[in-house]
Order: C-alpha cells, then structure tokens, then sequence
C-alpha cells in the first residue's frame, strides 16, 4: 500500500466529481470465483474508472505459538474494485466487486451490512466455486440473484438444470448476461432491483 | 511522509496506529459504511494532520467513505477512525439514506434511475 502525503494525494477528477445534491448512497456487491467477470461488470457499468480500495485483515491464524502460548496473527491485504453510477441528483449507487479469494468476503467488515443485494456471477465450466458463496449469502441473510455470464466457449444449459445444479430456491432468478456490455450488466442490476422489490411487497424468508 | 516510511510495508498495523494515535476501530465505526457519503464543511487548515486535510481537499464535493480510502491509499477502517475526528467537530458531515424512507420507496428509486441508464 503507498501512502500519499496531503500534498500528492490527487482527489476526483472534476467530472467525476459527485453534485453538492447528492444525499445518499446505497451499494449492491458482486461476488463470483476467480476470473468469472467481476470486475468487467462493474467497469461496463460504473460512470467513473473502477477504484480499489485496499482492507488489511487480521486473521488469527490457525494453531497456537506453542512457546508464547498466544494465538498467532496473519495480517493479509485485500483489494476491492468499486465503482458507482448515479441514479439521480440525490441518488447514488456503488457496486463492489470482490476479489477472487472467497475467504476473505466475509471479513471484511462491514462490505454485506446495509448492502441492498449481491449478484452472484457464475461461469458455467466452473459452476462448483459458487456453491460456497451462495450458502454464506443464504447464511448471512443477504438476497442475491445468479448471473450467469456467457463466455462463447461455454456450453448454454437449461435455467432449470441450473438450478437443480446451485440447488437454488424456486424464486431466486437466474439471468444471462454479457458483463463486457453495459445495458446487460444494467439488466443484472434491474433483475436483483425487482427481485428485492417483489419480496419488500410480500415478505418471506428470502 | 518521512525516510522511515522506506522501512515499512506501508499497510502493516504499526503504520496504521501512528496514523490513527493508537486508537482501534471501534465495531459500529461511528455508523460509517463504506458508501456513507463524507462532505467538508471547511477548507483545511495550516498545521493539520496531513490525513485528514486530504480528506478535507477530496470532500470539496461528497465522497463516499471507499472512494475517499481510493484516493488516500489508505484502507476504509482507518478512514473511518479519521472520520470520527472531522464529524466529531463538525468538520465534515455524513449522508445516508433516511433511515425512515421505507425499503419500497429507495428500491423503486433504484430502479428507476438504472433503467434511465
Ligand atoms: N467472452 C467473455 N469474456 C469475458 C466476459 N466477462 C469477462 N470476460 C473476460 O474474462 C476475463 C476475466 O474477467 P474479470 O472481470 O477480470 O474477472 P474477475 O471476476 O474480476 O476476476 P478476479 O478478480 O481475478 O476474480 C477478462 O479477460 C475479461 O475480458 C464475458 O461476458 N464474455
Ligand atoms: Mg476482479
């Protein structure tokens, strides 16, 4: 990580600068395993460049210091891609893209709270890396809908075989999209949208 | 900063503890979230702890907490505790969404900005 000093720290380029009228923020995280379009997501969408911002983690490590007898620390450093898209003048929304190391999603503090939803972006070759981040999405609460992202050689499945295969529930949709392209990956958020608006109108146990 | 910033892995817990005095994040992080919007309320002033005059400089217009943690290079729990000080003072004030506008009424404002994309 490189520290500016107040002098060299370059802030917003001025037309990516936000209104004065901007009031409030809200944030949808997208979340999927190595390689699978995360970041070309959010840059086809964003309206300013993606930024990264950079979380040192404290994991206590497994096993003891068996001569200090105190648990051993391991720091790790995490970037996050992000990127934003205003919704009005009041109005904005950020998107997050986790990194491909699953491990750490759920520790960094505070990137799920508040979070309106999750995209869980999959590659059909390598469906299995998405098992584990859909039971921690269902664990922690947070509603997401699947994208499946098509790559040309990837075959093309039924939805239903789909989801039989992620063992998803009934009402959680699955889309396709083309990450690289700005209204397909506007429609994944459209789909999470009246996802959570069909649930805030009759809720249930997501 | 300084030459013994050379000796440092810039993002190791020492560092960070010098930045902040020592104090830890504290779990609620002053209700901070990572896109709680940060506008200044003052230009800096002479002789202010280099951090959080960048903060103020970047905040000329709101800024979401991850964006100013973009711009400084510094990671977001680390700006929140930064934040504490300027809210704290009035030096900066936060925006989220109110609290009392029911989930229906932000999703539909969700949607309706995306589809004017
Ligand atoms: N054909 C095709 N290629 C894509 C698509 N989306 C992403 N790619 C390519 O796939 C590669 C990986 O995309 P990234 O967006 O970096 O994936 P990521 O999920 O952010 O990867 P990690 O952060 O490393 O986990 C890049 O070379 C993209 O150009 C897509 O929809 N179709
Ligand atoms: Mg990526």
């Amino acid at each position: 990580m490189d520290c500016k000093s107040s002098e060299t720290v370059v802030g917003p380029r001025s037309e990516d600068r936000l209104p004065a009228s901007a009031a409030a923020a809200v944030k949808i995280v997208i979340v999927g395993g190595f390689g699978v379009g995360k970041t070309t997501l959010v840059r086809s969408v964003s309206e300013i460049r993606p930024l990264t911002t950079e979380e040192t983690m404290t994991q206590a490590s497994a096993g003891v210091d068996d001569t200090a007898g105190v648990e051993r620390k391991t720091a790790t450093t995490v970037a996050m891609d992000f990127g934003r898209i205003s919704l009005s003048d009041e109005l904005v929304l950020y998107l997050f893209g986790t990194p491909g190391q699953q491990r750490f999603w759920f520790l960094w503090n505070g990137l799920f709270d508040g979070a309106l939803g999750a995209v869980v972006l999959v590659d059909t070759r390598r469906l299995e890396v998405s098992f584990d981040v859909i039971g921690r999405l269902e664990e922690a609460g947070v509603p997401f809908v699947v994208a499946v992202n098509t790559f040309p050689d990837a075959t093309s499945y039924p939805t239903e075989e789909l989801r039989a295969a992620l063992d998803l529930p009934e009402k959680v949709p699955i889309v396709e999209c083309d990450a690289r392209l700005r209204e397909s990956s506007r429609d994944v958020l459209i789909s999470l949208m009246r996802y959570l608006r069909s649930h805030a109108l009759a809720p249930e146990p997501m | 900063m300084n030459d013994s910033d050379e000796e440092w892995d810039e993002g190791t817990p020492e560092r960070l503890y010098v930045i902040t005095g020592g104090r830890v994040d504290s779990s609620d992080r002053a209700g901070l979230d990572l896109v709680t919007l940060i506008v200044a309320r003052q230009d800096p002033q002479v002789g202010m702890q280099p951090e959080l005059a960048s903060i103020l400089r970047v905040c000329r217009s709101p800024l979401s907490v991850a964006e100013i943690s973009a711009y400084l290079v510094l990671p977001p729990s680390l700006i929140s505790v930064l934040l504490t000080d300027l809210l704290a003072d009035g030096r900066v004030e936060a925006r989220t969404p109110d609290p009392s506008l029911p989930d229906i009424a932000l999703i539909e404002a969700v949607i309706h900005g995306l589809q004017k994309l």
